[in-house]
């Protein structure tokens, strides 16, 4: 029985642990949004998390962080995979550093930055977000009109799916996104159904697999984003973006019926980070670059087989320029 | 209606050969239940449907979101400073962090070299050489694969995780295996866990906990823990009366009677339990990473949402290794100790001095790697599956998806069968009063169960309208019909070939056992790719993952079909066919059946997290949930999934309940 009772012993060790540490901390208060992920900075360094969001513009803004920082400042970066909101959530808690890409959400604004104020704005990224309705550039030159919202109707029998019934299709994506598509369709009166395509990673496999085969799609879609480059598209003219009708929206999201309007993209920092004056938080108030830039490492990882750190390395070795100023002076 | 009126399948197993009468009994049985609701249907019905109306009654329905989004803010605001979360929760969080830290920390100062060669000579003295090899070789392809953080991420997570779900487990068991009351309370309770898809409950320990790896550890004891606690009780109560009374008899106290009889009795149970629950917290690594889990999962996760199915391969493989390194060297831990057979072997094999001489060697190869300088797997040797993956993936799809001659392609399949099994399916039960599809729901829970199961099932279809998500419950119902349908003919069809061929059974089992550990998420993609968006491609991941245990246990029942029963058939001149289909099948039907809850339970997991990919309704609510911190549409939706997965469990159930858990 001897085996048996060393696997016992081993359990009871192993369990010892966790009750220990569980008794340790036992004492006093434990504050557990102040508590950072037990992966981080395992090799003893100075460390920064980071949130990645789920679409590859996000990914490419916090390679290139995550390179400069590890490559230029010596310290070790930690990325975690967190959805819009979530995020603004977790950023708060300080499980996670900075959020480098936000596309504009006014309720975790005020509820964090204004009233807890443990989150700190951290200014522009330099690149400036856009979304909208997108339709293939191969179909839009067979049909110029479709590319204003009026004749949309006229397509609807084209852009029919067996998912859209008898109605045209109107792609989304991740339900985390930013949307008004439903409003829209309806206050515009348009002859289609939002389909939802679940995630970011669904849609483009899909948006792919229509522009293979040349057929007509419909689709919410944003800018900057590396697919135009392999799948060139053209948007879809929605009623004019206004403030009247932005306010409109605020008050009631049922009622809008105008364009997404055009997002300068904004950095948060957790406010203890931000206030801790390491060269991290100096360098990524700093950090700032292009749509062009942002492209051209988004397309490296997501198109042309590269993983993100290759791509970010690709793209700091080419433009020195661009990312020597974000280094704090010492 | 025959097929419905069975008895349980342990008497069924008993006695195989049942005599007439009873049979006919059982059918007249069903024939009464079948008559009483009639009559009760035909009394309240036209009651209703003058009340109310066809669709689900507004006035039915209770409006949770406002109290649930108030709840949300008050958890929001309060999280720092209310003592149930300073002092209780935080905690809680606490030592989850610290316990994790530590198995990390431990794990990379140990080095690759170190850490392959404990797990490996482990492997060795629990579960002999093959294993132990398997062990090897597994841990150096998660190395080549450039995985080898990640690995030791997941696997610190998972020590911790299973630990704490065993500890958890076999103390709720241990309360239920000796209190009859606590065994009534808990058995209901344990036995509905273990059929509720996890992505139900993410949302609620996410708004506890917020994004990180308490969030997930707990997420993954929640879903591991059920089937320690199952297993433990069960053995506790199986434990053979005689012997405890002997060892009553000898004069032995409670506490003694249960650490010498009771529990050594029992731990074949015991074992098993560790080994289902380690498949099961290892099934929880991908889901767990939607809400911070990092580790492999995370690596699946990022690499399906840059639609990057191979680099996503690259990560579920390491994980579907340990799985198969930890399933086997616990399985082959409880044969050996349910076997007892004294240890063989030289004497130095046995005892505490292999057990040092394992810590020995594990310490001096930790040393040698440290001195070489390479904690972790050196960047050299590496792999890269990515790029080939990707490829063939490619290839596929450009072959497969449209215009193929003669067959169409699978984008035309998938357009067929949405609009001719889908579509009509999802409409036929929207449409369906509210009152009938409560009546089909009662008719088939009594009639292959009890009253309570038919009660049970009937609430939980009745708490979806009041919850007011009856809607798209139908559509995830629909959904899960059909696949279930495919699943059992593709399933069944598999199964019998493979009952009637040891070599193709043989071939087979590799495949079933990749394809049952490899996490859903890796499936969603490349059926998008084949399927396009929407509802087809949540089914086709749906079969594909439900397939197996379908499979596995259709060729079990065959198999364990009275071979005399199968030979005076066939020396009575029956042909293959008739043999099966008026011997083998009939006989078998306890595991058919068993077969078709399996697949229910698993169709509703895939098709939950097909909301992912466009199969909408409740699975899309959940993510959306996650994914917006939207209290109330992902609990109101994640609640409606749990009393779907009462309902689908309750109607397929055959009475008595299986001992294993997933797959069996």
């Amino acid at each position: 029985m001897s085996r048996t009772r060393t696997k016992i012993l081993g359990t009871t060790v192993l369990t010892g642990t966790v009750l220990l540490s569980l008794s340790l901390s036992a004492c006093g208060k434990a504050d557990m949004t102040k508590q950072s992920s037990p992966f981080a900075a395992a090799k003893g360094s100075k460390s920064v998390t980071l949130s990645v969001q789920t679409w590859v513009g996000a990914q490419s803004n916090v390679a290139v962080a995550k390179y400069l920082l590890e490559h230029k400042l010596g310290y070790h970066v930690d990325t975690v995979q967190v959805d819009e909101i979530p995020a603004w959530d977790a950023l708060s808690q300080g499980r996670v550093d900075a959020i480098l890409e936000d596309w504009g959400h006014p309720d975790q604004e005020q509820r964090y930055v204004k009233d807890k104020k443990t989150i700190t704005a951290g200014g522009g990224n330099g690149v400036t977000g856009h979304i909208g309705w997108y339709v293939p550039k191969y179909w839009a030159d067979k049909h110029p009109e479709v590319t204003n919202w009026k004749n949309l109707n006229k397509f609807a029998k084209q852009l029919r799916t067996s998912e859209s019934g008898n109605k045209g299709q109107l792609m989304d994506g991740s339900p985390s996104y930013v949307t008004n598509d439903k409003a829209l369709v309806k206050n515009l009166g348009l002859d289609y159904e939002v389909v939802f395509a679940g995630s970011e990673a669904a849609q483009i496999t899909q948006i792919q697999q229509f522009a293979k085969a040349k057929k007509p799609f419909l689709t919410y879609w944003y800018e900057p984003q590396w697919l135009f480059n392999q799948v060139p598209m053209v948007e879809v003219a929605l009623p004019k973006y206004t403030d009247a009708c932005a306010e409109k929206g605020t008050k009631d999201p049922q009622s809008i019926d105008c364009a997404y309007p055009t997002t300068p993209l904004q950095k948060y920092f957790n406010t203890d980070f931000a206030k801790s004056g390491s060269s991290a938080a100096a360098f990524l108030k700093n950090f700032k670059w292009t749509k062009d830039d942002q492209n051209e490492v988004s397309e490296s990882i997501a198109s042309g087989g590269l993983s993100a750190d290759e791509a970010a390395k690709k793209w700091a070795d080419k433009h020195p320029d661009v990312w020597k100023s974000w280094l704090p002076k010492k | 209606m025959s097929v419905f009126g069975t008895p349980p399948i342990s008497q069924r197993y008993l006695d195989t050969a049942k005599p007439a009468p009873v049979q006919l009994l059982l059918h007249r049985r069903g024939l009464a239940k079948l008559l009483l609701l009639a009559v009760a249907a035909a009394v309240i019905v036209p009651l209703l449907q003058a009340k109310y109306g066809a669709a689900w009654p507004s006035s039915l329905t209770v409006d949770v979101s406002g109290p649930l989004g108030r709840t949300s803010d008050w958890i929001i605001d309060n999280r720092d400073s209310h003592p149930l979360f300073v002092y209780f929760l935080g905690h809680l969080s606490n030592a989850v962090v610290i316990s994790v830290r530590g198995v990390y920390l431990l794990l990379l100062a140990l080095g690759w070299t170190g850490v392959t060669a404990g797990v490996t000579l482990i492997a060795w003295r629990v579960a002999g050489v093959r294993i132990a090899a398997t062990a090897l070789i597994s841990f150096v392809v998660s190395g080549l694969l450039g995985m080898w953080v990640p690995t030791m991420q997941t696997l610190a997570l998972m020590v911790v995780a299973v630990a704490a779900s065993v500890l958890v487990g076999a103390l709720l068991g241990l309360a239920a295996g000796l209190s009859d009351r606590l065994f009534r309370l808990l058995r209901p309770v344990l036995d509905t866990m273990q059929v509720l898809p996890a992505f139900a409950y993410l949302l609620p320990v996410v708004l506890v906990f917020g994004i990180g790896v308490p969030a997930a550890l707990l997420a993954t004891v929640i879903y591991a823990a059920p089937p320690m606690a199952r297993l433990t009780a069960l053995g506790l109560r199986g434990a053979d009366p005689g012997v405890l009374e002997a060892v009553a008899s000898l004069g032995a106290t409670g506490r003694q009677r249960l650490l010498t009889a009771r529990l050594p009795l029992a731990r074949k149970e015991l074992l098993l339990g560790v080994n289902q629950t380690i498949m099961m917290a290892l099934s929880m690594v991908v889901i767990a990473s939607m809400i911070g889990a990092a580790g492999l999962g995370d690596r699946v996760y990022q690499a399906l949402a840059s639609v990057d199915v191979g680099a996503a391969l690259a990560a579920a493989v390491p994980i579907v290794l340990l799985a198969i390194v930890m399933d086997r060297t616990t399985a082959a831990a409880g044969e050996r100790l349910g076997a007892d057979t004294p240890a063989t072997g030289p004497k130095w094999q046995r005892g505490w001095p292999v057990w040092a001489g394992v810590a020995a060697v594990t310490a001096v190869l930790a040393l040698v790697g440290r001195l070489s300088g390479s904690l972790v797997w050196p960047g050299a040797w590496s792999l890269d599956i990515a790029r080939p993956v990707n490829d063939f993936k490619e290839w596929m799809v450009d072959h497969l998806y449209s215009g193929v001659p003669v067959v169409g392609g699978t984008a035309d399949w998938a357009a067929h069968f949405t609009d001719w099994v889908l579509n009509p399916l999802r409409d036929g039960l929207t449409a369906l009063p509210w009152y009938g599809t409560l009546l089909i729901v009662a008719a088939l829970a009594w009639l292959i169960g009890t009253w309570r199961t038919a009660l049970t099932a009937v609430l939980a279809m009745a708490a979806i309208g009041v919850l007011g998500v009856w809607k798209p419950s139908m559509n995830t119902l629909s959904q899960v019909l059909a696949a279930l349908a495919v699943t059992l003919v593709i399933g069944f069809g598999v199964g019998i070939l493979a009952a009637g061929s040891k070599r193709f059974e043989a071939i087979l089992r590799p495949v079933l056992d990749v394809m049952q550990t490899m996490p859903q998420f890796v499936y969603l993609i490349p059926v998008v790719a084949l399927f396009a968006v929407g509802r087809a491609p949540a089914a086709a991941a749906a079969v594909v993952y439900a397939l197996p245990a379908v499979i596995r246990i259709t060729t079990q029942g065959l198999r364990q079909v009275e071979p005399a029963a199968v030979e005076s058939a066939r020396s009575l001149g029956a042909t293959r066919w008739q043999i099966l289909r008026q011997v083998q099948l009939p006989l078998a039907r306890p595991a058919l059946l068993l077969a078709v809850n399996q697949g229910v339970v698993l169709v509703l997991a895939v098709v939950i997290i097909g909301g992912l990919v466009g199969g909408g309704a409740l699975g899309y609510d959940v993510v959306t949930g996650l994914a917006t911190g939207d209290l109330a549409l992902g609990l109101v939706a994640g609640v409606a999934i749990v009393c779907l997965g009462l309902m689908l469990d309750r109607v397929t159930q055959p009475t008595e309940r299986r001992t294993t858990g997933k797959g069996a």
